[in-house]
């Protein structure tokens, strides 16, 4: 009849499991996949990441040398991270915080003359 | 596909499935795939102590095709689903949407059908 | 004396996903149902014209929220079997232990639901203060709370260190633990038996003739569980399906609460037999030809239909969710039961619509 009883006492008696946002934050782990950044000055601009994007959130320019992405559209699922040639796509360890309007993040890169390079390393 | 698939045809349908049930099989689901502009292939999944087995309808469009749901009542859902996104008609339906299950009473087209019907693309061509 | 209709949803508070049954009474007592589904279709099946095969993955773990690794695991199961790609090992027993995790996890989202849908609130946060643990599991391990988006065609995305998997089984120690304080509760206490016995009978003729699957199946006695097919690392495990006798909404509790303590001891052994080794292979060529693979979701029996032509974009992809053959069964569960047992019943199959409805 009264077997909730020892939960209920053991609840009374214990701290509380909810926390006190917004001035208690959750501490997030190590792998979590938060928010979404771009080295623009190591990108090569080769359009990988747009092409394996399940929700084509990325639009890149390779002439122009542009990238830009939606925050919005992106499900953040780490494919892109995983695919980029010069591992200038990075995850970090906090979400995005809320923001009152949509807005799109737009970066404009140089252009790397990798042919001469490769002839200054030869000579 | 590894499994067993046996042909049927409109007319040997309803009684190959009774056939199935004497045997003890579970009906698991129908799958419709759209095989070009005038005709729908219909796959019936069986499982009997988890092997399966198909049966392969290849129905054209336009057609009323038979429906089992007098052998297995369960099979009226998938029935009403497939009539609303192919466009193909059962006849004999135990419970029957008439094409609202998913969609709304004015919509005439069948969302799914990817391929246009040859005779319209022919006479707009001319 | 007269018959009223009164529409049961599609805005329910006992309900997670909308779904009206048109219920005719008489007299407080159910005479006929009639089922209305489509207010979350989204049509996912029509993007394999617009996306690749590889991002199919994403859009098929989105097809549910609550089950949603084990929706990836079939697709890259298909895939893979149509593609001949030989998974390896340690990869196959890594689907495994997130497959049990999130087995747990649905579960204990669907005790707590039960609890609430007979009035005990308490019990219904206890178990999801309990399910809380699982979700970190998740987090640490794959990076995401709910969609963890960790499997990809030829294996998996992360690996498991033992730092890691010693923090797994003390959790999962925690979890064992507190789930057993609540078993006196769940399967013993007079209001949860006044509430659920007797209540949705399905015989197992019944349940066999109109496709029931998962613990609606297992609840009448049959003993039949897509794990048995020993697909990913289940050969090689000790497991044997749970049934309890009745075919009432007892039973099913009985059957999912059963089924907690076997996904923690399956996790335990997975993680004692884990071999060393890579985590995936690489993935060459396009698919072609028609594949049928299924896989045990906490929810039952899910069905993927998978047909290729050689191009990157898939011909059909059909799935069946188990929601999808447990509907009928409902319609005929319904019938004779009072209007004050249909919240329980109707939650005593485990309703997902957004998996029915894709």
């Amino acid at each position: 009849m009264f077997s909730m009883t020892p939960n209920v006492l053991r609840n009374l008696f214990t701290k509380s499991a909810t926390r006190l946002y917004p001035k208690e934050t959750r501490k997030t782990f190590e792998r979590t996949r938060g928010e979404f950044f771009n080295e623009i000055k190591d990108c090569i601009f080769c359009r990988i990441c747009a092409r394996k994007c399940p929700s084509q959130c990325i639009t890149v320019d390779t002439k122009g040398a542009t990238w830009q992405y939606d925050p919005f559209a992106c499900v953040y699922c780490g494919v892109c991270v995983e695919n980029c040639p010069e591992k200038c796509l990075r995850q970090e360890q906090d979400y995005r915080k809320p923001s009152t309007g949509k807005e799109l993040v737009f970066m404009k890169g140089e252009i790397k003359k990798k042919k001469k390079k490769t002839e200054d390393e030869q000579s | 596909m590894k499994e067993k698939v046996i042909s049927v045809t409109p007319e040997t349908v309803v009684s190959q499935t009774l056939d199935m049930k004497r045997k003890g099989y579970r009906l698991v689901t129908l799958t419709c795939v759209e095989l070009d502009a005038d005709t729908l292939d219909i796959l019936y999944h069986f499982d009997k102590d988890l092997d399966l087995t198909h049966l392969r309808l290849t129905a054209p469009k336009n057609e009323a095709a038979p429906s089992i749901s007098s052998v297995y009542f369960a099979a009226f859902l998938v029935e009403n689903e497939i009539q609303d996104q192919f466009g193909i008609r059962f006849e004999g339906l135990a419970l029957d949407y008439d094409r609202t299950l998913y969609l709304e009473e004015e919509v005439r087209d069948a969302p799914c059908c990817r391929i246009v019907a040859s005779e319209e693309e022919k006479s707009k061509g001319e | 004396m007269a018959r009223t209709i009164i529409p049961f949803g599609p805005q329910h508070p006992v309900f997670p996903e909308p779904l009206q049954l048109k219920l005719v009474l008489e007299d407080e007592i159910v005479k006929e149902v009639v089922p209305t589904l489509g207010f979350v279709h989204r049509g996912l099946e029509r993007l394999v014209e617009i996306r690749d095969f590889h991002q199919m993955i994403q859009i098929c773990e989105r097809v549910c929220g609550i089950c949603s690794i084990i929706h990836a695991q079939c697709y890259c199961q298909g895939i893979e079997e149509l593609m001949d790609v030989e998974v390896p090992d340690r990869a196959r027993f890594l689907r495994v232990i997130w497959g049990e995790i999130s087995r747990i996890q649905s579960h204990l989202l669907w005790l707590g639901l039960f609890a609430d849908a007979f009035g005990f609130e308490s019990l219904f946060m206890q178990c999801w203060k309990i399910r809380e643990r699982i979700m970190d599991i998740n987090e640490a391990t794959c990076g995401n709370r709910v969609i963890v988006s960790v499997n990809v065609i030829g294996g998996v995305r992360r690996d498991l260190d033992p730092d890691m998997t010693r923090w797994i089984l003390s959790q999962l120690d925690l979890v064992e633990k507190e789930v057993r304080q609540l078993e006196n509760v769940l399967l013993h206490d007079y209001t949860v038996k006044k509430r659920t016995v007797g209540k949705g009978v399905l015989t197992k003729d019944q349940a066999l003739e109109l496709g029931a699957v998962g613990p609606v199946l297992r609840g009448c006695g049959v003993a039949q569980d897509m794990r048995q097919l020993g697909y990913a690392a289940y050969s090689e495990l000790s497991f044997e399906p749970i049934t309890a006798g009745d075919g009432d909404a007892y039973s099913r509790n009985r059957v999912r609460f059963l089924e907690t303590y076997q996904a923690v001891e399956l996790v335990r052994e997975a993680i004692s037999k884990l071999p060393p080794g890579e985590i995936n292979v690489k993935v060459k060529g396009k698919p072609k030809g028609e594949v049928v693979s299924r896989v045990e979701q906490p929810r039952g029996e899910v069905i993927y239909y998978i047909k290729g032509n050689g191009s990157k974009n898939l011909d059909r992809l059909r799935i069946r969710t188990p929601t999808f053959a447990n509907i009928p069964p409902l319609l005929i569960m319904l019938p004779g039961m009072e209007l004050a047992d249909v919240p329980v019943i109707t939650l005593s199959i485990d309703p997902c619509i957004s998996c029915t409805e894709r």
